[in-house]
């Protein structure tokens, strides 16, 4: 038994068919990923070609327990199962808007929620029903031998910070010898909970709790047919506590071992009991107690001893506020904010707005100028850096697409506009709302994001919110992009770009949905009056012949650029790709409102504008992130890390309960 | 100037009155308003927080001079409103300066203020009157004597957020109930005697002070809105009118029973959680609020059981264990919850661990805490003990099983505190109530002993419950009755037959009805004898058997049934005794009475002649 139960744990596959199954059987029975794809493009798009078809994704789990993360509790999420009991979709519903509700930190990819009682993880005796949620007992119940017991299909994650769930006795049966609590994976389920090392449970016929042992303490009253019992696990403190029909009965266990599951244990026959994971509106306010926890815990946050010495704790806040400021080219400010608090800029004004000026060019698109005036002001730096230097090209090129880049503007007879009538400075937008997404994995979610615009605009499901998962999405955004290439155009960009206004706009749960709407409400703006103009033309490189002429002999360049550094680097895929990615502009007619157009978007210029600026940085010897940026990569890395090690007050702090 | 020679500082203090301080108050005699103004500024500076500077200038005499610019028409608005700013700063200080404030007639003074037109000045007089009616020297009744102080400060609530909290805050000390106890507990069922007029709550409510309040529960301010809360609670205690109001009563669309499980969410600052709780209390004890509404079993239960536990403050605790025992007394539905919740039972047995031992070693501020409010925990514990049991038999059992349980009432029973021995007699009282008990723990711990010197030169308040609780030591089953009759039992019970209290006497009688029972069975005749030859007694009883209360007429009724019951010895003379002295005709009258349990009495008493 305790082998199944091994394998049980470890697929990660399970996850997903398993809470297919509660609700709809029948999805269950077939394979995991065709429905999961189906449930990815609902509501139906245009029929994709079938080469075009994305493949199912490994891990298929956002189509089973996934689907409303992302979406605040009662806007119309997708239905997750579009088949079978309306009443059942609707339970379902209910239960994921209540689950994502209580234990908002929970990230159910890497540790899902118990939903139903495990129909492989029970004693024989017992049998289920009803969704797996009803326990009844089957065996001949005449000695304690008799007992037995079932887990639910997973282990209580510590994210939850507080968790709880109810045991409704639907029948007493014979004796009531009922017993309600937890048991780590592994247990004899030939038991009832509370009798072995690491099981606890509550009994019904005599009230007393059983804390890994035969013989239970006196605890709290008797539980018979109609009652309601609650078992309430608090992950910061290691301790449980039962309700009755929603009075609290008390503290009965401390200092418990993580990972437990719910389990219950029934030992004579007529013994039957409902479990509401979640499904129902619960009897004990839990959620009034789970307030208490988060003020508890905010309270500790807020009165975190910081620094002994007078005037310290201030100076570093100070340092970082100035270095944040400098880093990102706000010179003016930086230098009214170091002259009143006293402190030294540790980068020199000009350095700043050398910085700055290149910010200003990359962000305009004039690649070509950027590059150049990057070798002018810092010679050695992209020599060193061929890579770099690669990427910058990439972009050049693809802003020669774009009809932006000098290059191609002084060919199509545009004079290149002057540094001031660029409709706004790098200072109005491109810090705030992108610099923070920078910092550590971040970074890859701003790359990510700004891809989903493209995929959101094909897919016209992905901002939806099925998927939620950072990984994932850029996973699926890598996939498509690649397979795609055919696909018939579908949206303009425009279109896509208010799409992805808007999905991140109520996307409250995206780890950084604070930035990402500032990201793409500002730049936006910012890039509205270009991107309209660009649009009146709509033409390659402008338009311009000479320019397409200069475009292609670019590009042959950098082809030749890239077979020379995979000759003296090796091979790079990224830069494959990012070169694949570059030329299958030119694959359409109407490359902005094809499939992979997004690269022309300017909001893909930050990302390049922060690298560049982070390598410079580097070669003053300065953080290529500001130490703001990554305290606070560093404060959402170590809550993840505290939930992957069980401790559960992260459920109660979130980095943006901090920033306002 | 007078006031000034009535301080009991006078003496102490005047040798140490500095040339600094002189300075102060003569400068409040400048010629130059200018300076008068700076002068003040000047004192308000020196006085903050300095309570042997408030001192030394109340004896200086700077009180009259600062009232008396207060009220100067001719006085700048800024100069009065300082001077209310400092002498609010002196109220601040010991009770004597405030005494010393009281004697200078500085309340209708401020009251005057408040008639001004100027915002910052009223406030200023607002925060004084304020800090003055919070202080317990204060007689809530200078509020009430001036008739159109209440409307006027009805009036300024609309003001700003400070006149707001500083009216509510003056309100919710400046009512009190006649009977008033301060915890909140309903120690005696007296009705509420109004000897001078409307009760305090009664002219609050009809100058439409839920009206006027009910909407700053809403305020942004947390200040006003505590303060708000606790003029409701204040309000609504023993107060069918009020609360019957409030529970109609909406505010943003809500009523207010729903705002007040609101602010009793355990994110709430504790304050706020245990006013609320209190409010749901007293609107529910006033039968407003079914005692089986989800907001008194769901919210206001549990929230009142978590006031009691550790985590709490000591003045919570007390708190929450009083309100909690007024919440419950009467219910046994609500007993039950409580008495499984959390653990209530074991959570009190902790309030008589004060001072513990850690605290006297480690730490003296510590011991001094706790040793202030020792008392107040244990007197608060034996109530909601007292609660706890007063109905169920399995509850009662809970509680005399908590450790320690019967040797903590018997030391409670004898301890100087007045209100402790009080609870303890209740605990006491309500555990009597078990037959079980009363053979076997009761029994063990000779509790009758310390009972019996309760009842010697105990008030009123305390003979009450005592006498019950006597009573139900007598009963037959008891086996303590014996020990209780050599010890002088009857002579003290013939007194309290003699008392002027209702419930004493009842009290008195059916103790003495159910020893003539006992005396049969314990030393023969022995009570019926002293009864017998004590005419006093017999005189009272059959007074009571024609008085008005049916109550004392059936106690009467039982113990003149006893006395004359035939198949016992010496029934014969007792009869004839009693004819003598004209039972046997009030027994007539009896009989036709309209009360069937009395008629039956009278009855079955009369067959005794008979036979």
């Amino acid at each position: 038994m305790s082998g199944q139960q091994q394998q049980q744990q470890q697929l990660p596959l399970t996850a997903a068919p398993q809470a297919s199954g509660i609700a709809a059987p029948a999805a269950s029975a077939g394979p995991a990923p065709a429905p999961a794809a189906a449930l990815l493009l609902h509501p139906p798009p245009p029929p994709p070609p079938a080469t075009a078809a994305p493949p199912p994704p490994p891990p298929p789990p956002a189509a089973g327990p996934l689907p409303v993360l992302g979406l605040p509790a009662g806007s119309s999420a997708p239905a997750a199962f579009p088949h079978g009991d309306p009443a059942l979709n609707e339970q379902e519903k209910e239960l994921k808007r209540r689950l994502k509700r209580l234990y908002p930190a929970v990230d159910e990819q890497e540790t899902p929620l118990p939903r139903s009682w495990s129909p492989k993880d029970k004693f024989s005796y017992i049998g289920l029903s009803q969704n797996n949620l009803r326990v009844h007992y089957k065996g001949h119940g005449k000695t304690p031998k008799d007992a037995a017991s079932v887990r639910a299909t997973h282990p209580i994650p510590a994210a939850c910070g507080i968790y709880y769930f109810e045991v409704k006795i639907v029948s007493k049966g014979r004796d009531g010898y009922m017993g309600i609590g937890l048991s780590a994976q592994g247990v004899n389920m030939n038991r009832l909970p509370g009798w072995d090392k690491h099981s606890y449970g509550y009994h019904g016929d005599d009230g007393h709790s059983f804390c890994s042992s035969g013989t239970g303490q006196p605890y709290g009253p008797t539980f018979t047919t109609g009652d309601v019992i609650g078992c309430c696990v608090n992950l910061i403190n290691n301790t449980c506590f039962y309700t009755k029909n929603g009075h609290s009965l008390g503290i009965a266990f401390t200092d418990l071992p993580p990972n437990l599951y719910p389990t219950v244990g029934l030992q004579t026959p007529g013994e039957v009991v409902d479990a509401n994971f979640g499904q129902h509106p619960f009897v004990f306010d839990i959620e009034d107690y789970m307030r208490e926890w988060r003020t508890k815990i905010q309270a500790q946050i807020d009165r975190f001893p910081i620094g002994d010495r007078e005037g310290e704790w201030q100076t570093m806040i100070q340092k970082m506020v100035s270095s944040y400021l400098v880093h990102h080219g706000y010179c003016a400010t930086a230098e009214a904010f170091a002259r009143s608090t006293d402190q030294t800029v540790l980068e020199e004004l000009a350095s700043i707005k050398n910085r700055q000026r290149i910010q200003k060019l990359v962000l305009a698109g004039r690649m070509g100028e950027a590059i150049e005036t990057t070798q002018q002001l810092y010679p050695s730096l992209l020599e060193r850096n061929p890579n770099l230097l690669f990427a910058l090209k990439v972009r050049q090129f693809i802003e020669m697409v774009n009809g932006t880049d000098s290059e191609v503007r002084c060919l199509g007879g545009h004079s290149p506009k002057s540094q001031d009538s660029y409709p706004v400075s790098p200072r109005s937008f491109s810090s705030p709302s992108m610099s923070p997404n920078h910092g550590m994995n971040i970074h890859s979610l701003a790359v990510s994001k700004g891809s989903s615009t493209h995929f959101s605009g094909f897919e016209n499901s992905c901002s939806n919110g099925v998927i939620s998962n950072k990984a994932y999405q850029s996973y699926c955004h890598i996939k498509h992009q690649s397979t795609n290439l055919n696909v018939p155009e579908l949206n303009n960009i425009n279109v896509s770009r208010s799409q992805q206004v808007n999905s991140y706009t109520s996307d409250v749960d995206m780890e950084t949905d604070h930035y990402s709407n500032g990201v793409a409400e500002t730049s936006s703006n910012g890039f509205l009056n270009e991107v309209d103009s660009s649009q009146l033309r709509r033409q390659l490189c402008g338009g311009s012949q000479a320019a397409i002429e200069r475009m292609i002999h670019f590009g042959r360049e950098l082809q030749a650029m890239s077979e020379q550094l995979r000759r003296e680097c090796g091979k790079n895929t990224t830069n494959k790709k990012m070169l694949k990615d570059a030329f299958s502009l030119l694959a359409y007619s109407d490359p902005w409102s094809s499939p992979v157009g997004n690269q022309l978007d300017p909001i893909q210029r930050e990302p390049v504008c922060s690298v560049l600026n982070s390598a410079i940085l580097e070669t003053h010897n300065l953080p290529k992130q500001p130490p703001l940026a990554l305290a606070m990569g560093q404060a959402s890395q170590c809550l993840g890390l505290m939930a992957r090690s069980g401790i559960g007050s992260c459920a109660f702090a979130t980095v943006e309960d901090y920033l306002h | 100037m007078a006031c000034v020679l009535e301080t009991p500082l006078r003496m102490s203090v005047l040798s140490e009155v500095t040339a600094s301080s002189r300075h102060y108050v003569d400068r409040l005699f400048d010629p130059d308003p200018q300076k008068v103004l700076q002068g003040v500024i000047d004192m308000k500076n020196a006085v903050i927080g300095n309570n042997k500077q408030k001192a030394n200038l109340i004896v200086l005499g700077a009180v009259p001079r600062l009232l008396y610019l207060l009220q100067q028409e001719t006085s700048s608005t800024e100069l009065r409103t300082e001077c209310a700013v400092v002498l609010g700063s002196l109220a601040m200080g010991t009770e004597n300066n405030v005494k010393s404030l009281l004697d200078c007639h500085i309340i209708p003074a401020l009251l005057q203020g408040l008639l001004s037109p100027e915002l910052k000045f009223i406030e200023a007089c607002l925060r004084c009157l304020r800090t003055i009616f919070t202080s317990p020297v204060t007689p809530e009744e200078l509020l009430y004597t001036d008739a159109t102080v209440i409307p006027h400060l009805m009036a300024l609530l609309s003001r700003s957020r400070y006149t707001q909290e500083y009216i509510c805050q003056i309100f919710s000390h400046c009512c009190k109930l006649r009977h008033w106890h301060s915890c909140g507990f309903k120690s005696s069922p007296q009705p509420l005697l109004c000897a001078n007029g409307p009760d305090h709550q009664t002219i609050l409510f009809n100058h439409g002070a839920v009206q006027n309040i009910a909407h700053l529960l809403s305020s942004t301010s947390y200040k006003v809105r505590m303060q708000a809360l606790k003029c409701f609670s204040v309000l609504a205690f023993e107060n069918p009118q009020v609360s019957m109001t409030l529970v109609n009563v909406l505010v943003d669309g809500e009523l207010l029973p729903q705002i007040f499980v609101k602010m009793l969410q355990r994110d709430k600052p504790i304050e706020m959680q245990l006013t609320s709780a209190k409010c749901l209390t007293y609107m529910c004890r006033a039968g407003a609020i079914q005692t089986d509404d989800n907001c008194i079993v769901l919210k206001t239960l549990p929230s009142l059981v978590r006031m009691c536990s550790k985590e709490r403050l000591l003045e919570e605790r007390v708190e929450g264990a009083e309100t909690l025992a007024y919440l419950i007394e009467t219910d046994v539905e609500l007993q039950r919850i409580a008495s499984i919740t959390d653990h209530l039972i074991a959570m009190l047995s902790d309030y008589f661990k004060y001072p513990s031992s850690v605290s006297a070693i480690t730490d003296i501020k510590r011991l001094d805490h706790d040793l202030k409010h020792a008392h107040e925990l244990r007197q608060a514990a034996f109530k909601l003990y007292a609660s706890l049991g007063a109905n169920d038999e399995d509850i009662r059992k809970k509680i005399i099983e908590t450790e320690n349980m019967m040797d903590r009432i018997v030391n409670g029973l004898s301890e100087s505190s007045i209100k402790v021995r009080l609870s303890a007699v209740r605990c006491l009282h309500s555990l009597s109530r078990s037959v079980q008990q009363l053979r076997t723990s009761f029994q063990d711990h000779a509790v009758w002993k310390p009972l019996m010197k309760v009842l010697q030169n105990a008030p009123d308040e305390v003979l009450v419950v005592a006498s019950s609780t006597l009573c139900n030591l007598l009963l037959e089953f008891s086996p303590s009755k014996e020990p209780i009759l050599e010890s002088g039992a009857i002579e003290l019970l013939c007194s309290l037959t003699q008392s002027e209290n209702l419930a004493l006497r009842v009290n008195g009688i059916w103790a003495l009805m159910t020893l003539c029972i006992l005396a049969n069975i314990a030393d023969g005749t022995t009570a019926k004898e002293l009864i017998m030859t004590n005419d006093d007694i017999l005189q009272k009883i059959k007074y009571y058997m024609s008085h008005s209360n049916a109550k004392l007429q059936l106690a009467a009724m039982f113990c003149i049934s006893n006395l004359i019951w035939n198949e016992e010895e010496g029934s014969q003379e007792r009869q004839d005794k009693l004819r003598d002295i004209g039972i046997v005709d009030i027994l007539h009258k009896l009989s036709q009475s309209s009360d069937p349990n009395l008629c039956d009495k009278a009855k079955t008493a009369l067959q005794q002649y008979l036979a």
